[in-house]
Formats: structure tokens, sequence, C-alpha cells
């Protein structure tokens, strides 16, 4: 299940409606505390206090979201278990073990094995990530020249052994999936911005 | 004393165990439920029905958790405090007449355990040893939080009971006796014979002093989260806790008893109308204590003491006097 919500204003304080309560001064002698309550007394501030609660019962106007039925949509930045993608035309791994990821990484969770195959391409044999110390920092997603390694939606960790999640066969978009589409490209940190093929500008011959 | 009188009245101490213990359990669904809506939320969805079996989960949970009496407690008494709060709980309810007598093939019920002259006092001298349990858990507990729950319970109590006693004298004034039947049927004429509009004052005092009775929001100071974990329970667990709390649930049922008897006509004329308008009041009495949960803060301990001796405890007296001059002329 994968939520993404759209936010088009992120400048929350500018429009909320934050003002400075007043609040008078605390009575100091006897007589004034007591005429504060007798004040208090009249004025029903109990009953508005009661009447307030009992509006929202009628209104009945529930914000529950009952987890596990239902979810709160994410932000489409948002740093969760990592994912290691694939090419979309030819459906090799986009990871060209560069190094980089395992290099940037501040916790240093990233593990991986590399060698040249008969191919003379590089080629990744291990990727883990130790997600006990990973701290979704999104270094390694911002660093990927590739966009191979991404951060997914996938915020539930709940699971029988920690290793599930950070194998390569567990990150790797599996390739029937990739071949029904299911592959999503990743919107966060280092990925292309939408309409930026029209940006790129051809190198002039002359240079 | 004949064979059917003892079996009667054990069969009626039997059914009010039962009924009150399980209303006890659906004391808590009920404020859950009435808190959450209140703050826009759901509260218990997952066991059974709307959450209903909610109940069943915490009482399977209660019954079979781990019974742990911590080091350096003082055993016996840390062990007999909750049977305290909840055995005087119920002892109370023996004087409360919680329906008209009503006939079953040819043999009257009175559904009142024993209707002793004395019913109220009986009812509130009971009531009130119950606040030992929590003076008594707390001071057994060895534990800072627990310890000043206790020095709170004690200095709440000398408080409220002041006012409950005053605040009940002048209606008891106007009756002449001490039976809750008595003090009903005084009422029974109609609404209009309810006590509630002779003596409004009292009514309010009566009210008020039953929050800090039951520990209920306003009040609730003897087990404040925020402020002391909770209270004289903090080092309780397993049943040993399900016991206060049932004590605590069935004291708010049975003061509502009291308040809907002695100020709002009771049961009226003992007709089944009057027998259903009773519970009506009652749960909304209980329903009230929920209410003031969701909507009011809590005071302070000084400041209910403050409350009781220097602003009720006049008026109550001064309801006293006022009273009995009205009556002398
Ligand atoms: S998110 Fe940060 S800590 Fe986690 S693997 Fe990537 S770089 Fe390392
Ligand atoms: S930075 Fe990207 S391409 Fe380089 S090794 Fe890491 S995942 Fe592979």
């Amino acid at each position: 299940m994968h939520h993404e919500e759209v936010f088009t204003d992120r400048n929350v304080s500018e429009h909320s409606a934050y003002y400075y309560v007043d609040i008078e001064n605390y009575p100091v002698t006897g007589w004034d505390k007591f005429k504060q309550v007798v004040k208090r007394a009249a004025k029903g501030e109990l009953f508005v206090g009661l009447w307030v609660v009992m509006r929202e019962m009628i209104k009945f106007d529930i914000h529950t979201v009952q987890y596990p039925k239902e979810k709160l949509p994410i932000g489409p930045r948002y740093r969760a278990v990592h994912k290691l993608l694939r090419l979309w035309e030819s459906g090799y791994e986009r990871c060209i073990g560069c190094g980089l990821c395992e290099k940037i990484c501040i916790s240093d969770c990233i593990r991986m094995d590399t060698r040249i195959d008969e191919n003379s391409r590089k080629e990744v044999t291990e990727y883990s990530i130790n997600l006990g110390r990973c701290i979704f920092c999104g270094y390694c997603a911002e660093v990927c020249p590739e966009l191979a390694i991404v951060h997914g939606g996938r915020y539930e960790n709940g699971s029988e052994q920690r290793a599930h999640f950070v194998i390569k066969d567990d990150m790797l978009t599996p390739l029937d999936l990739l071949t029904a589409g299911e592959q999503s490209e990743y919107p966060g940190f280092g990925a292309i911005i939408p309409g930026s093929d029209a940006s790129v500008k051809k190198t002039p011959l002359a240079y | 004393m004949d064979v059917a009188f003892i079996i009667e009245t054990i069969a009626k101490i039997v059914v009010i165990l039962l009924i009150f213990s399980a209303l006890a359990g659906l004391g808590t669904y009920f404020e859950r439920k009435v808190l959450a809506f209140m703050q826009r939320r759901l509260g218990p969805m997952h066991v059974g029905p709307f959450g209903l079996l909610q109940v069943a989960a915490d009482g399977i949970k209660l019954f079979t958790k781990e019974d742990i009496i911590p080091q350096n407690v003082v055993k016996p008494i840390f062990k007999i405090a909750p049977v305290i709060t909840a055995a005087t709980a119920f002892m109370a309810s023996a004087a409360i007449p919680f329906w008209p007598q009503f006939t079953v093939m040819g043999y009257t019920v009175h559904p009142i355990v024993a209707d002793i002259n004395v019913g109220i006092l009986y009812v509130l001298g009971v009531m009130a040893i119950g606040l030992y349990g929590p003076l008594l858990g707390g001071m057994a507990s060895a534990n800072k939080w627990s310890l000043i729950s206790a020095a709170r319970s004690a200095a709440i109590f000398i408080s409220y009971e002041v006012i409950t006693g005053l605040a009940l004298l002048a209606p008891l004034m106007m009756v002449g006796s001490l039976s809750l039947v008595d003090i009903n049927n005084y009422q029974a004429g109609g609404i209009t014979n309810w006590i509630v509009w002779s003596q409004p004052v009292a009514f309010v005092l009566f009210w008020i002093a039953a929050f800090a009775e039951t520990g209920r929001t306003p009040f609730h100071l003897v087990a404040n989260d925020h402020e002391i974990i909770d209270g004289f329970g903090t080092e309780y667990s397993g049943m040993r806790w399900g016991l206060f709390f049932i004590g605590e649930y069935a004291n708010m049922f049975f003061i509502s008893f009291v308040i809907a008897i002695v100020f709002l006509g009771g049961f009226g004329d003992g007709t089944f109308a009057g027998a259903f308008q009773l519970i009506l009041k009652v749960a909304f009495f209980f329903f009230f204590f929920l209410w003031t949960r969701a909507a009011w803060p809590d005071v302070r301990p000084d400041q209910l003491m403050w409350l009781c001796w220097k602003v009720l405890m006049p008026i109550a007296v001064l309801n006293v006097v006022v009273t009995g001059i009205v009556m002398m002329f």
C-alpha cells in the first residue's frame, strides 16, 4: 500500500491563526481570590466547558484513523525502508557498484561486494543495509548517481527478522514486478525534476 | 429469623454483587467511549462489535495477571487495602433501595438488602470507610507517590465529609427520617415534591461532595496521573488493582443512587414508571461523572480544601440554619 499526499503549501505558520492569549494578573490577596472564584462561577465557565465537549460528542466528527485498516498519507519525500531499482528498458540493476552510498553513509551501515563479470561489467554481488544502525538520513539516495538506491514508502518494519528488509534480494525490484510496470520512480532526494528533459541543452559542437 | 428470609437476603446480595460488578466493568467501557466521543476519538473498537468485549478482555487480563507484592511493602496491609475499597463500596449498597418493591408470583420482593432506620447514615459511613483503601494502600506501598496520595486522601476525606454531612442535614430535617425508603416516600407525590426544589443548595453541595467522595475528575487528586502517577495504585497490579477499580466504579453508581433518591424523588410512587425514572436519573448522574472528566481540569489539593472549608462549609451551615428557621415558622 502506498499513499502519497500532494503538499501544495508547506508554509504552515504563515497562514495559521496563532495569537497571544491575554492572561490576567494572578490575584494576590484572599479577597481577590474570592472575587475571582465568584466571578468565574457566575460566568459559568464550567458550563461552557461542559457544552463544548457535549457539542463535539453530538457532532460526532471523529478523527480517529483506525490504523491497520486505514492509513494516513505519507509525504512523497518520506524516507522509509530502502529499495534498489532496475532499469526500465533492460531490466538490469541500476546500481553500478560505484560505492558512493557505502562511502557517504554516516552510520556505516551499507555493505557491498562487487566483481567484474564476464561482460566486463561491474556486478554487485552483495548489497545489504543494517537497518538497526541506519538513521534514514537519505544520504545514500541523495548521492547515488544512478537513482538506484532510493527510499521506499514502506514504514511498517514489523517482521520476524530484521534481516528481512535489508538484503539485496528484498530491496531489489523483482523482475516480474518490473515487467508488470510496478516499479515506481522515486520522487524524493536526487530524483529528476519533472520536465527536466526540456531544460537539457545540447552541447554546441563548436566546443 | 426464618429460613426464607435468610435465603432471600443471600439471593439479593448475590444479585447486587453480580449486577454491580458487571456494571462496574461496563462503566469503564462507557467511560472510555464517552470520553473518546467527546475528544473526537472512537475509543475501543477492536475487541468485539464496537469494542464491547473490551471489558471481558480487561477482566481476563486483570484476573490472570501476576499478583506482584513489591519489596519493602507492609504486606498484610498492602494486601487488604484493595479489599477494603471494594468491600465497603458493596456494603454501602445494603441500605440503598434500588427499585420499588414488586410482586413476583405472589411473593413481595423488597429490592433492598436491609431497610435499616439509619439508612443514609449507614451508607455514608460505610462509603467513608472506603477511603481507608487508598489511605492504607498508599501508606503501605513504600512508594513516594503512593504516600503523597495517601496524605491527599486523608486531607480530602476530612474536607468533603463535613460538606456531605451538613448538606444532607437540611433535607433530613425536613423528612425526619434517616431511612432511604422514608426519604423516597416523602417525595412520592411527584416531581413537585422533590427535595431538590426545596433544598437546591443542599443538592448542589452534596453533588460536589460526591465528586470528592468518589474521587472523580475535578477532585481526582488521590490518583492524579500527571502528578503522582496512579497514586495509591502505583504499586498494585492484577486483581488487587482491579478491586480498587471495581470499588471506585461501584461507588460512582451507589452515590448516583443516593443523590437520585435523596434529592430527585427516587423511584417516586413505586410504579414501574417511577422505577424506570430512577434508572434514568442514576444514568444521568453517572454520565455526568464522565462528562466532567472530559471537560474540567483538576484542582489542586489546597484548592479543594480551600473550597470545602472556606466556601462550601459556610454555605452548608447557612443552609441548615435557614432551613431550621423556615421549619420553625
Ligand atoms: S539512509 Fe543514511 S544511514 Fe541509512 S543507509 Fe542511507 S546513508 Fe546510511
Ligand atoms: S551509490 Fe548507487 S550506484 Fe553507487 S553503489 Fe550505491 S546504489 Fe550503487
